[in-house]
């Protein structure tokens, strides 16, 4: 796995972008730590003060350091992306890799299922849970919920990947060779999933942190927790685009914006490599 | 002929409980959750003024009825059915005493047409880019246009459409930014009215669509260039077959039948998509409806336009597995 | 007469760099034979010989990293090198004088046109009449072939396998070219439908007077169908001759261990296989290619390979124990500078 990441680093320069800007945006997260301000207080420095040395990215209209907010809002932004793509990518593990090897009547009761899922549109549904839920809306239990509804686009492909891996010849291979089902899963068919789980965790990242980021802009998420979205709310509500205090929504989007293309780069630059018909493409051109 | 009937109910049976399984999570979500949404409308109504207690009392009552809420779960499931199966949403309570029917039905046009335009139009461009891009592998501008698409596509459609907003509501203000059509005028069917209705559509389309060509253009363009590799485009270049013609009648033709699949899959988010988009530019669609819906605590509304929303999409993906046969005629082999 | 094909000397190789790694096959190497009129030259070997490259390289239908390092490939009916043509000028003479009948005829038609489109996309140009008079053209050359011409109004799906195969070559030779190229043609066929397709090649090849090569691994395939053989190992060819002269009298040790190795009525002795297995093209050996796996390999075959030499009338061997006559060949140079990458 990690020969792939190097050679991928030297020769694929998607992927290198993709993980420059990735790592950019991680190292302002982890900044979050030295932060000189607590991440929930305001008007702690002057408010609506332009990008200067002192306040490298401004101030906002609620007396917050733009810079520090940014990083707190980075930090967790991603942590909840992270999280809900851990809780998704266990689902579309289970669901793909159970429907492609059982196949039969379990495999099509799951993707039905699965096409269920696919079609209803989330939006309203979050939405709806926001209205019941209101103030007990908190990132753990939304996290929950989006990790439970999110795992139908990766699970077909995990499914056809673990269908196509069950037909190949080494797999019939190695159990006439006696090797038991789980090193079987192990040895031969960890080394093609792996890469796609990589690939699909990147694409979930991103809808997450999305999904996240426009639920929180329209309020519907706890505002007081500093991320882009409750950022980018806040500035709305103080009207910061007439009040023309441009770099409040300027930095938390440049950031954000970073962090979708950095991660979509990668898993898109993963997912080509995984495909052989296209390494033959590439090569001698 | 018998294997398309049965294609049609399959895709029916499919499309029954994808309606079914929707619906019965919206139950869920609202009967069985800590707050009810009595409990939800009325600390929306009374949050930002005091009332007595003896009119919330009668506000609650009165709620419940309408809400439909009394008894025990069984009968509220039971009362639930019956109402969506009538369309009888009941009356917006921050509009009252407008039907919320009423109210999604004059939305409704306005989001499926946005969505239909703007969806075929990423469609259609994505995949014909694509497939160039796909077949011409070495051409400067292709590539060029694949970058650009492959940086917007990511990006969330409430961001995309934030940033247009800034550029042309501030930096370039040459398109309207809010409304379906300018203010004041009457609709009908006359050029002055549709060409409002044009140019204010122009920024939510324009959004949706620098998001969504990504998306098709990247498929296309793999799709594509695997496809030329196979053994009848081979042939059909050993066999001298025009260039024009290889590119559309064998690959581009093979390579739209998995996007068509594609489209199904995806327009629940592109949907998704729509709705965020609308609320940004003020478009009197679904979307801005079932915003003002929760800011207002008005359960009915949201209820209905969410019941609205998955069957709208259910019903979308079902017309396009319908299209499929006729693209592909493998699949009437059974 | 001219021949219907003069290959000299052809070398193609396939040039890969990926992830730093440079790598060079030499698929064809140095090959140089000649195909008569109406004459059917099959070409065996197994399957890493470098068959498919050699047959694409002269039908101008090969792609980087695939590409002529140098020779020469003259078609009687054209006044030059088929790969000094322009796009122009090899797309009309495809189909109308060069047509092609590929391994596995599953697959090469358009899965989502009948076959009565492929017809017309493939040959309607070289015919200028009106469509009805080439659909008349097209019906009656079925039924010269024995197809019904119901099979027009097919998908390809809905047509067996060996049907397939068949409408494949009456696709091919519907302009009536002068050269057809046969790909393992019955390769993926179980035995009887085998039987049926070799007749129809032959029929129509004997009918229209084309010069074909039939590429098969199978030498009883090539018994029934070849006028001449000629065999071909990593890359070069060891031996041609007459069909039945090599049937009768192989010289190569290779050619002998295949017409050994077939199978023979009332003949029950034990078959002994070739130890090792065909060479790298990537990095063959030195010398002649086969002496790590010849019973007969002397101290000049690890040295220098062993060039195509004329004995008996028609029948050409490269190997130094067949033959007193045969020399050592010319030491290749590397790829002179200036590869040459088909027409795309």
């Amino acid at each position: 796995m990690f020969k792939i990441i190097r050679d991928l680093l030297r020769y694929n320069r998607e992927f290198a972008a993709g993980a420059v800007l990735t790592t950019f945006v991680l190292i302002v997260a982890a900044m979050s730590a030295f932060s000189p301000y607590p991440s929930n207080q305001t008007y702690v420095v002057p408010p609506d003060m332009t990008p200067s040395w002192q306040y490298l990215f401004g101030t906002t209209s609620r007396g917050q350091d733009t810079f520090w907010q940014v990083t707190f809002a980075l930090r967790n932004s991603l942590l909840f992306g992270f999280s809900v793509a851990l809780i998704s990518r266990i689902l579309s593990l289970l669901v793909g890799l159970v429907a492609g090897y059982h196949g039969g009547i379990v495999d099509r009761l799951l993707m039905s299922l699965n096409d269920t899922f696919l079609v209803i549109p989330l939006f309203p549904l979050l939405v709806m849970f926001y209205f019941v839920l209101r103030d007990r809306m908190n990132w753990g239990l939304l996290a929950m919920i989006m990790g439970c509804l999110g795992w139908p686009f990766d699970a077909r492909l995990i499914r056809s990947v673990t269908l196509s891996l069950k037909t190949r010849e080494f797999t019939t291979q190695s159990v006439f060779s006696g090797m038991s089902t789980r090193q079987i899963l192990l040895e031969d068919h960890l080394p093609y999933v792996l890469p796609i789980v990589f690939a699909t965790t990147m694409a979930n990242i991103n809808w997450s942190i999305g999904l996240e980021v426009t639920l929180s802009v329209l309020g519907f998420t706890d505002v007081n927790t500093p991320t882009i979205g409750t950022m980018l709310y806040w500035a709305n509500q103080h009207s910061a685009m007439i009040s023309g205090v441009w770099w409040w929504f300027v930095a938390p989007t440049a950031f954000v914006v970073m962090t979708f293309i950095g991660l979509f780069l990668l898993s898109v630059s993963m997912n080509e490599y995984i495909d052989p018909r296209s390494r033959l493409a590439r090569m001698g051109a | 002929m018998r294997s398309f009937l049965l294609h049609i109910l399959r895709r029916f049976r499919q499309f029954v409980l994808v309606v079914f399984i929707g619906i019965n999570l919206t139950f869920l979500i609202t009967h069985i959750t800590p707050i009810d949404p009595v409990e939800a409308s009325v600390s929306a109504m009374t949050a930002f003024s005091s009332s007595q207690p003896e009119a919330v009392a009668l506000m609650r009552k009165s709620l419940k009825e309408l809400y439909g809420l009394q008894g025990t779960l069984f009968d509220q499931y039971i009362v639930f059915w019956k109402r969506i199966l009538a369309a009888d949403f009941g009356p917006s309570l921050s509009v009252f005493p407008t039907l919320v029917s009423t109210l999604i039905g004059r939305a409704l046009p306005w989001t499926v047409g946005l969505l239909l335009v703007a969806t075929l139009l990423s469609w259609i461009l994505g995949n014909f880019i694509g497939g160039l891009a796909g077949y011409y592998r070495n051409n400067r501008f292709l590539k060029f246009a694949g970058i650009i698409f492959m940086a917007l596509h990511p990006v969330p459609y409430y961001i995309v459409a934030f940033i247009l907003l800034i550029v042309f509501g501030y930096l370039w203000p040459i398109l309207p930014l809010t409304g379906a059509y300018e203010m004041n005028m009457q609709p009908g069917y006359r050029l002055d009215f549709i060409l409002s209705v044009i140019r204010h559509s122009l920024l939510p389309v324009l959004s949706l669509v620098l998001v969504g060509i990504g998306g098709w253009f990247l498929g296309m363009r793999s799709l594509v260039s695997n496809i030329v590799t196979e053994d009848y485009v081979v042939y059909a270049e050993l066999g001298g077959v025009s260039r024009a013609k290889i590119l559309t009648s064998y690959v581009m033709r093979n390579a739209l039948i998995p996007q068509v699949t594609g489209l199904a899959i995806v327009l629940g988010s592109i949907f998704n998509g729509a709705i965020i988009t609308e609320v940004v530019f003020g478009y009197p669609g679904l979307g801005r409806l079932l915003v003002s819906g929760v800011e207002r605590g008005d359960y009915s509304l949201v209820l209905g336009v969410t019941t609205v929303s998955i069957v709208t999409v259910s019903a979308a993906v079902f017309l396009i597995d319908l299209l499929y046969p006729f693209l592909d005629p493998r699949i009437q082999a059974g | 007469m001219e021949a219907a094909l003069l290959v000299e000397n052809l070398r193609a190789y396939y040039l890969m760099r990926y992830f730093g790694i440079v790598r060079e096959v030499r698929a064809v190497d140095d090959i140089s034979i000649e195909v008569q009129r109406n004459e059917i030259y099959g070409l065996a070997g197994e399957s890493s010989s470098g068959k498919t490259t050699f047959i694409k390289t002269i039908a101008a239908a090969i792609r980087p990293p695939l590409k002529v390092a140098s020779g020469r490939i003259k078609y009687g009916f054209l006044d030059r090198d088929i790969y000094d043509l322009s796009p122009e000028a090899l797309s009309a003479i495809r189909w109308k004088h060069l047509s092609y009948i590929t391994q596995g005829s599953m697959n090469v038609l358009n899965p989502i046109r009948r076959v009565r489109q492929s017809f017309l996309d493939f040959a309607f140009r070289h015919i200028i009449r009106s469509k009805r008079e080439f659909f008349k053209i097209v019906d009656g050359h079925l039924a010269r072939l024995h197809l019904a011409p119901s099979v027009l109004s097919a998908y390809p799906h809905e047509l067996s396998g060996g049907m397939r195969q068949r409408v494949a070559i009456a696709l091919a030779t519907i302009c009536r070219p002068e050269f057809i190229i046969a790909d393992e043609p019955t390769t993926a066929l179980d035995v009887v439908v085998q039987k049926s397709v070799l007749r129809m090649i032959r029929e129509a090849q004997q009918e229209f007077g084309s010069s074909m090569i039939f590429v098969t691994h199978d030498l009883t395939v090539h018994a029934n169908i070849a006028d001449r053989l000629g065999i071909m190992y990593a890359g070069r060819i060891v031996e041609e001759a007459p069909t039945r002269e090599i049937f009768h009298n192989p010289m190569h040790p290779y050619t002998a261990h295949l017409v050994a190795s077939l199978p023979r009525i009332g003949d029950a002795t034990l078959k002994k296989a070739l130890s090792g297995a065909p060479p790298s093209l990537a990095d063959p050996p030195g010398g002649c290619r086969f002496h790590p796996r010849c019973p007969l390999a002397m101290d000049i075959c690890r040295q220098v390979h062993p060039a195509l030499t004329t004995l008996a009338a028609n029948h050409r061997v490269a190997c130094y124990a067949a033959s007193p006559l045969v020399k050592p060949g010319a030491e290749l140079a590397p790829a002179p500078g200036g590869i040459r990458a088909a027409n795309p």
